[in-house]
């Protein structure tokens, strides 16, 4: 009786795990492409697109194309800028208006609330063409600070709704306690709120960043200029109307995996946290 | 050192009030214990005086100072909660320290202050490690050392041993109560537990949907219970409450049963007028004679150092009574009971005050 059940134990498990490697592979194998490809000269990428590069065809010209045309340093730069500070402010910001949400009772705490919401559910690329001309008059065209505000403004809705969450189950003792021992409002954000909702803070940071890091939209309309182009409107350089080198295509989107790759790995063991806290408590 | 005036304070959240208007002057020195069934207000007063909650009429006054529209940080007074509530990422002294920090209160003195307060409560050896790798006593321990280094004017504990277990609870009750003793700081303390209002007050401030039933000393409200409520409250197994007419002379009480039971001092005013009658468990004895009631015994709870019984009278009410040592009956049982000379408490049928000595 204990044999069957044991067996049946790991025959479902063994499923289970076969379905949960099938999607793996299946959401890793077009970065596995690009990759591989991008390691592999040009004859190789359309003849043989599946393989592995070999010791034969192993090469780097992609990359040396790449790092060759000098701006690419400088496009990486863009992004990581744009990213980080749209990161910084979505979280500051986010922060405080999520405590404000959660902690202080006032007239239209619930309305504010569920306006921010709505910001989850309304794509904020319908306001492309607003946006566009509200930057132009303010004379923020082709600035990376015009990205920033715009992520930042994508952002928040989200880091808000999530934040909020979070802080409403920080005991209310614990506020309590440190109003008493004297700390400002701010003290007790910065200081003791945020520590504790570090997960929160982990979760909505990759959740915000990926989407910001990757996105070619805004870019190309707010800031399509050479100074500030960032990396994924950069490797769209290397498509032209007529020949497009691909090398330099897959070269520069794997390296615009790595930072994200390397900011991925710092916070997710917060974000694990994250995920699963509700589910744990 | 100060003495903490609560004076017609009320509370309302909206249309509903929640504190009715509360009148307590607390001594220099003095444990005052805010006893009630939950729901009552006594933590919603605790945190008008804190200065958690906005009060909505009334004052409140520390120390001779309104502290009405002061923040809880200028009150001068420190806080105890029921779930610590210690700052999680910081080790046991900055805990204790942080307050005193935020004030700027220079370092060679905080060091002083907080190796004091550690002494005190033996966490000597902790002060290094963080809340999370503390046991549920010794956390609280901290909350308290968080409130001692300030030497406020006042502490205001909000049920700080609920979380706690049985045994931890007691050995943690005798630890306050030494502390306060030695500090001699006035304090305000809120419990829902009759012990520890009753092994740790100077005074006891019994509070009911928001109204104050009783103001006194553990045995003043143990003895005297100001209403129904105070008497079902305080005391456990709780007091038997019933139906009784003072007879027509007014030298006694007559139970539905036919028993007449002798009251304390002859009422004639009272003659004919229909009274609930209190009588703790502990004051019922086995005896024959005029006001002995028979009763049918249902259950026998024997706690060893003494026994519980519950009983029925021929009219279908229940009676408690409490016997020292082991049990001398057994469920089936018929016994014959009476109360002790002077044991009654009578209060009013109508509105349940008690009724004047």
């Amino acid at each position: 009786m204990t044999q069957t059940i044991a067996r049946r134990f790991q025959i479902s498990t063994l499923a289970a795990h076969l379905v949960l490697i099938g999607f793996t592979l299946l959401a890793l194998a077009p970065t596995l492409l690009v990759v591989m490809n991008s390691f592999k000269p040009r004859k190789e990428i359309f003849g043989a697109p599946l393989a592995l590069p070999s010791f034969e065809t192993i090469t780097l010209i992609g990359y040396d194309t790449v790092l060759k045309r000098g701006d690419i340093l400088h496009y990486f730069q863009n992004s990581l800028i744009v990213t980080v500070c749209a990161l910084f402010f979505i979280i500051l910001f986010g922060a405080m208006a999520a405590f404000a949400l959660s902690e202080y009772r006032f007239p239209g705490n619930r309305l504010i609330g569920l306006f921010l919401v709505m910001g989850i559910m309304v794509p904020i690329r319908l306001g492309t063409v607003g946006i566009l001309k509200m930057m132009v008059s303010l004379g923020l065209a082709n600035t990376l600070f015009a990205l920033i505000l715009v992520y930042t403004a994508q952002g928040l809705p989200m880091a808000v709704f999530v934040m909020s969450e979070f802080m409403r189950q920080v005991s209310d003792d614990l506020k309590n306690a440190a109003r008493v021992d004297g700390l400002s409002e701010y003290t007790i954000l910065f200081r003791l709120v945020l520590p504790v909702v570090r997960p929160a803070i982990a979760t909505i940071a990759v959740f915000t960043m990926v989407p910001i890091w990757n996105d070619l939209w805004f870019p190309l309309v707010l800031a399509p200029g050479e100074s500030t182009r960032t990396m994924t409107l950069g490797a769209q350089s290397f498509i032209g109307q007529f020949i497009t080198d691909w090398n330099a295509v897959l070269a520069a989107l794997t390296l615009a995996i790595v930072p994200m790759l390397i900011l991925y790995l710092m916070f997710s063991r917060q974000l694990i946290r994250g995920i699963t806290a509700g589910a744990v408590k | 050192m100060a003495t903490v005036e609560i004076k017609n304070v009320r509370k309302s959240y909206g249309p509903v009030e929640a504190i009715k208007g509360i009148d307590i002057a607390v001594q220099d020195g003095e444990f005052l214990v805010l006893l009630g069934p939950s729901g009552c207000g006594k933590s919603t007063l605790l945190r008008m005086v804190a200065g958690l909650e906005s009060i909505t009429g009334g004052q409140v006054v520390i120390g001779g100072r309104v502290v009405n529209d002061l923040d809880p940080k200028d009150r001068d007074i420190a806080m105890v909660f029921q779930n610590y509530a210690l700052y999680p990422h910081m080790s046991v002294f900055d805990n204790m320290a942080y307050g005193l920090k935020i004030r700027g209160v220079p370092k060679p003195e905080i060091e002083t202050r907080v190796a004091k307060a550690a002494e005190i409560l033996e966490l000597g050896r902790f002060l290094t490690r963080r809340p999370s790798q503390l046991s549920g006593g010794q956390r609280q321990r901290v909350a308290m050392g968080r409130a001692i280094v300030r030497e406020p004017a006042a502490f205001l504990f909000d049920e700080p041993l609920s979380n706690l277990d049985a045994k931890l609870r007691t050995q943690m009750r005798i630890e306050i109560k030494r502390l306060q003793d030695r500090l001699g700081i006035t304090s305000l303390y809120v419990t829902h537990d009759q012990v520890e209002a009753m092994t740790l007050a100077d005074r006891i401030l019994v509070m009911n949907h928001g109204v104050a039933e009783q103001i006194g000393t553990p045995l003043e409200v143990y003895q005297r219970p100001a209403s129904l409520f105070v008497a079902g409250f305080i005391g456990s197994p709780p007091m038997n409450v019933l139906d009784g007419v003072i007879d027509a002379s007014g030298q006694g009480v007559v139970m539905p049963g036919g028993a007449l039971l002798p009251l304390p001092r002859p009422r004639p005013d009272d003659a004919n007028r229909p009274v609930k009658l209190g009588i703790r468990p502990e004051h019922l004895t086995i005896s024959d004679g005029l006001a002995a009631s028979p009763i049918l015994v249902e259950l026998v709870e024997a706690l060893g150092a003494d026994t519980v019984v519950y009983g029925r009278l021929p009219d279908g009410e229940s009676l408690l009574i409490r016997m020292a040592g082991l049990p001398s009956c057994t469920e089936g049982d018929q016994l014959s009971v009476a109360p002790q000379p002077g044991a009654l408490h009578l209060f009013d049928a109508a509105h349940g005050r008690r009724l004047a000595d």
